[in-house]
C-alpha cells in the first residue's frame, strides 16, 4: 500500500504539462478530448430545438478526466459513473451515432431508448453506466472490482463520482470494503468544483478530497485535470498499482465544467471572469493543441483538419439521431425482464 | 423423500448452486463465521471457504450496491439480509439499481443477484424487527419477489432464483426456519417461479396465501372442515410474477376468495388480488373478497398486543365463514 501512496502521489506533486506525452499520445488525446467536446456542443444544440429531452449533463470542460485515465486501461477492465456519462461512452469506443441516437431517445440508440443521457451502457466495451442516483455508482464500482478480484484476474474497476457525490455514505461504506478486502478499485473523484449550485467548501467539511480514503488506508492524491498528460501519468501508476495487487487508490481530479450543471442551469452562482479565466488559462484541449504546435507535432492546418474530421463525425451521429425511428410500441414492454 | 427443516433446505439449495456455479457465492453479515445469523448458513464456509462465503460490516447499503455491482461483473451473488427489516438503508440499490438497470440499458445489462433473508414478524421484537415487505417489493417490475412456506419449496425456489438472470427478492421466514417439511431426496429438485401450488384441494372457498400464513391457513381449512367448509389452499408461493391463473382457476370452482397476509392491508398483496380477481372473474363471485391482513399498526411489543396485531387460523376461519355467509 505504502507503494501505491507514493506512486499515487508523485503524479499528483509533478504534474506533466502535455508536452512531456507521446506525440503519438498526444495527438489521439487532442483528437479524442476534440470529439468529445463537440459531441457535447452538439448535443447542446440538439436539446436548445427540443430534440433531446429530460436532464441532459455536459462534460465540457472535463474532458481530460476520462481521456487521460480511459488511456491507462486496457481490455477487460471496468468502468462506470454517475449521469454525467456522454464522454465516458465515446471513449470507451461507442460510435458517437449510438450514443446520440440515445439522446434523441431512438431505437438505435445505445439503450434503446430507455435509458436517454444519463443511463448509457457498453459492457462489452467495460462501460457499466450511466447512474442516475448520486453516489450509487460507487459501490456498484466496487462490486465490479469485487468481480475481478474474485475471478483471481488482474483487471481492475475504475469508479468516477462528483465531487457532491463524495460526501454520500455509502461511498464511505464501499471504501471501507474495498480497502478491507484489497480490492482492485481506481475511485477517480471528478471535482468540478461544484455540485449544481454548491461549491465545494460549501458542502465539504474538508475539502481536500483525495484525503477521504485515509480513515480507511486507501492512498489519495490530486492531480491536476485540466492536463491530460498529467492525468494519464497518474493513471497509469495507479492502474499498475492496482493489477500488482496494491488495493485500492483514490484520485482528485481538479476539473471545472463550463456549462451550467444540466441544461437547464444558467449558473448564476459563479462568476463569469471565474469560468472565463479556466477557459482562457486551463483549457485542456488548448493545452493539447499548444503543445503540439510548440513541439512541431503538428501545424494549425493538420489540426484544423482534424477539427474539421470531427465536426463531420458529430454531424453525422446528429443528422442520424434525428432521422432514426423512435422505438417501436412493441419494445415498451422488452427487457423488464430478463428469460432464463 | 427426506424430512429437512426450511433451515436446511434453504443451506442445501445454496451449497448444490454453489458446488454446481464457480460464480455463486454469499455474502452477508455473520453469515461465514457465525454461520448465519439464524444458522442458515451453516457448514458453507467450511466447505466453500472464505472467498465465497463472505462477511461482511453492517453496512448495507454498501454490500448491497457491491452485491448489484458483482452481478453486472458476471457473477451470481447470494446477498442475505440479516433480517429484511435493514434492507430499508439498502433501498435505493434494491429498487434503483437492481431492479430497473435492465430496462434502463435496453437489455445490455443483465443483473443476476438474489437477496435473501428472514421477512416478517419474528417474536417480541416490537415494529422495528417485524415488518412484511411482500407488496414493497412485489410493487416494482423488474424484481422476482417469492415467500415460500415449505421446506421443499424453499429449496427448489431458492434454486431457481440462483440460476434466474434477473434480481430476485426471496423472502424466509424465522418462524419457519425450524419447521420440517418432506423433501425430494433428489439434488436437482426444482420449483419454477411464477408458479403456486395448491396445498390442499377444497370446493368451497379459496384461500390464497403465502409464507407463514399458508400454515395458518391450513390450520383453518382442518377446523372449517369440520363445520363442512371445504376450503382450497393456495400457496402462491411466487409474489411477481403472480400466479394469476392458479387464483382464477380456483376461484372459477369455489366462487369465493379470502387473501391472508402477514403485511399491513393497504395497498397490499391482498388488495392486489383482490383487484385482479375483480378485474377478470368478476362474474364468478358470489361474495366479495375478503382481506385477512396483519393489523394497520406498528407492530406491539406485549404479547397479547402482538397477537392481536397477526393474523391467525381463527382470523382466517373467520373470514371463511363470512364469505360463505355463515357467520
Ligand atoms: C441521491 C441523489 N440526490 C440528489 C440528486 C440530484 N442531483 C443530481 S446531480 C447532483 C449534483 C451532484 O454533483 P457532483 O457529485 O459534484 O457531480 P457533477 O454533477 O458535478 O458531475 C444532484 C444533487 C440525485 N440525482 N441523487
Ligand atoms: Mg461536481
Amino acid at each position: 500500500m505504502a507503494t501505491a501512496k507514493k506512486r499515487a502521489r508523485s503524479g499528483a506533486a509533478a504534474p506533466a504539462r502535455a508536452a512531456a506525452m507521446e506525440p503519438e499520445t498526444l495527438h489521439r488525446a487532442f483528437r479524442d478530448m476534440l470529439l468529445l467536446r463537440r459531441f457535447e456542443e452538439k448535443a447542446s444544440q440538439l436539446y436548445g430545438m427540443g430534440l433531446i429531452g429530460g436532464f441532459c449533463h455536459l462534460y465540457i470542460g472535463q474532458e481530460a478526466v476520462v481521456t487521460g485515465v480511459q488511456y491507462a486501461l486496457g481490455p477487460g477492465d471496468s468502468v462506470i459513473t454517475g449521469y454525467r456519462c456522454h464522454a465516458h461512452m465515446l471513449i470507451a469506443g461507442v460510435p458517437a451515432r449510438e450514443v446520440m441516437a440515445e439522446l434523441t431517445g431512438r431505437a438505435a440508440g445505445a439503450s434503446k431508448g430507455k435509458g436517454g443521457s444519463m443511463h448509457l451502457f457498453a459492457p462489452e466495451r467495460g462501460f457499466y453506466g450511466g447512474h442516475g442516483i448520486v453516489g450509487a455508482q460507487v459501490p456498484l464500482g466496487v462490486g465490479l472490482g469485487f468481480a475481478h478480484k474474485y475471478r483471481a484476474s488482474d483487471r481492475i474497476s475504475v469508479t468516477y463520482f462528483g465531487d457532491g457525490a463524495a460526501n454520500q455514505g455509502q461511498v464511505f461504506e464501499a471504501f471501507n470494503m474495498a480497502a478491507l478486502w484489497q480490492l482492485p478499485v481506481l475511485f477517480v473523484i471528478e471535482n468540478n468544483q461544484y455540485a449544481m449550485g454548491t461549491a465545494v467548501e460549501r458542502s465539504a467539511a474538508v475539502s481536500e478530497l483525495h484525503e477521504r480514503g485515509a480513515a480507511f488506508g486507501i492512498p489519495g492524491g490530486r492531480v491536476d485535470g485540466m492536463d491530460v498528460a498529467a492525468v494519464f501519468q497518474a493513471a497509469e501508476e495507479a492502474v499498475a498499482g492496482l493489477r500488482a495487487g496494491d488495493g485500492p487508490l483514490l484520485l482528485e481530479m481538479m476539473t471545472y465544467r463550463y456549462r451550467g450543471h444540466s441544461m437547464s442551469d444558467p449558473a448564476k452562482y459563479r462568476s463569469r471572469e471565474e469560468v472565463s479565466k479556466m477557459r482562457q488559462e486551463r483549457d485542456a484541449i488548448e493545452q493539447a493543441r499548444q503543445a503540439l504546435l510548440d513541439a512541431g507535432h503538428a501545424d494549425e492546418d493538420a489540426l484544423k483538419e482534424i477539427d474539421r474530421e470531427i465536426k463531420a463525425i458529430v454531424n453525422d451521429a446528429a443528422a442520424f439521431a434525428q432521422e432514426a425511428p423512435e422505438p417501436a410500441p412493441v419494445s415498451l414492454e422488452a427487457d423488464i425482464v430478463a428469460r432464463a | 423423500m427426506v424430512q429437512l427443516t426450511v433451515r436446511e433446505a434453504l443451506r442445501d439449495a445454496m451449497a448444490e448452486e454453489m458446488r454446481a456455479d464457480p460464480d455463486v457465492f454469499l455474502m452477508g453479515e455473520e453469515v461465514a463465521e457465525y454461520q448465519g445469523a439464524y444458522k442458515v448458513s451453516q457448514g458453507l464456509l467450511d466447505e466453500f471457504g472464505v472467498g465465497r462465503v463472505i462477511d461482511t460490516p453492517i453496512t448495507e447499503a454498501g454490500f448491497a450496491g457491491i452485491g448489484v455491482g458483482a452481478a453486472m461483473g458476471g457473477l451470481k451473488p447470494i446477498v442475505e439480509f440479516m433480517t429484511f427489516n435493514f434492507a430499508m438503508q439498502a433501498m435505493d440499490h434494491l429498487i434503483n439499481s437492481a431492479a430497473k438497470t435492465l430496462y434502463m440499458s435496453g437489455g445490455l445489462l443483465p443483473v443476476p443477484v438474489v437477496f435473501r433473508g428472514p421477512n416478517g414478524a419474528a417474536a417480541r421484537v416490537a415494529a422495528q424487527h417485524s415488518q412484511c415487505y411482500a407488496s414493497w417489493f412485489a410493487h416494482v417490475p423488474g424484481w422476482r419477489v417469492i415467500a415460500p412456506y415449505s421446506a421443499g419449496d424453499a429449496k427448489g425456489l431458492l434454486k431457481s432464483a440462483i440460476r434466474d438472470p434477473n434480481p430476485v427478492v426471496f423472502l424466509e421466514n424465522e418462524l419457519l426456519y425450524g419447521q420440517s417439511f418432506e423433501v425430494p431426496a433428489d439434488g436437482e429438485h426444482m420449483v419454477p417461479i411464477g408458479k403456486a401450488a395448491v396445498a390442499r384441494a377444497g370446493s368451497d372457498v379459496t384461500v390464497a396465501a403465502f409464507s407463514i400464513m399458508v400454515g395458518r391457513a391450513l390450520e383453518a381449512a382442518e377446523t372449517l372442515a369440520g363445520e363442512g367448509i371445504e376450503v382450497e389452499v393456495i400457496d402462491l408461493r411466487s409474489l411477481r410474477p403472480l400466479d394469476a391463473d392458479a387464483v382464477l382457476a380456483s376461484v372459477e370452482k369455489t366462487n369465493r376468495l379470502v387473501t391472508v397476509e402477514e403485511g399491513w392491508p393497504f395497498a397490499g398483496i391482498g388488495a392486489e388480488i383482490a383487484a385482479l380477481v375483480m378485474d377478470r372473474a368478476f362474474d364468478m363471485l358470489d361474495a366479495p373478497v375478503a382481506r385477512v391482513s396483519g393489523a394497520d399498526l406498528p407492530m406491539p411489543y406485549a404479547a397479547n398486543l402482538e397477537a392481536a396485531t397477526l393474523p391467525g387460523a381463527a382470523a382466517i376461519a373467520d373470514a371463511v365463514r363470512r364469505v360463505c355467509y355463515r357467520s
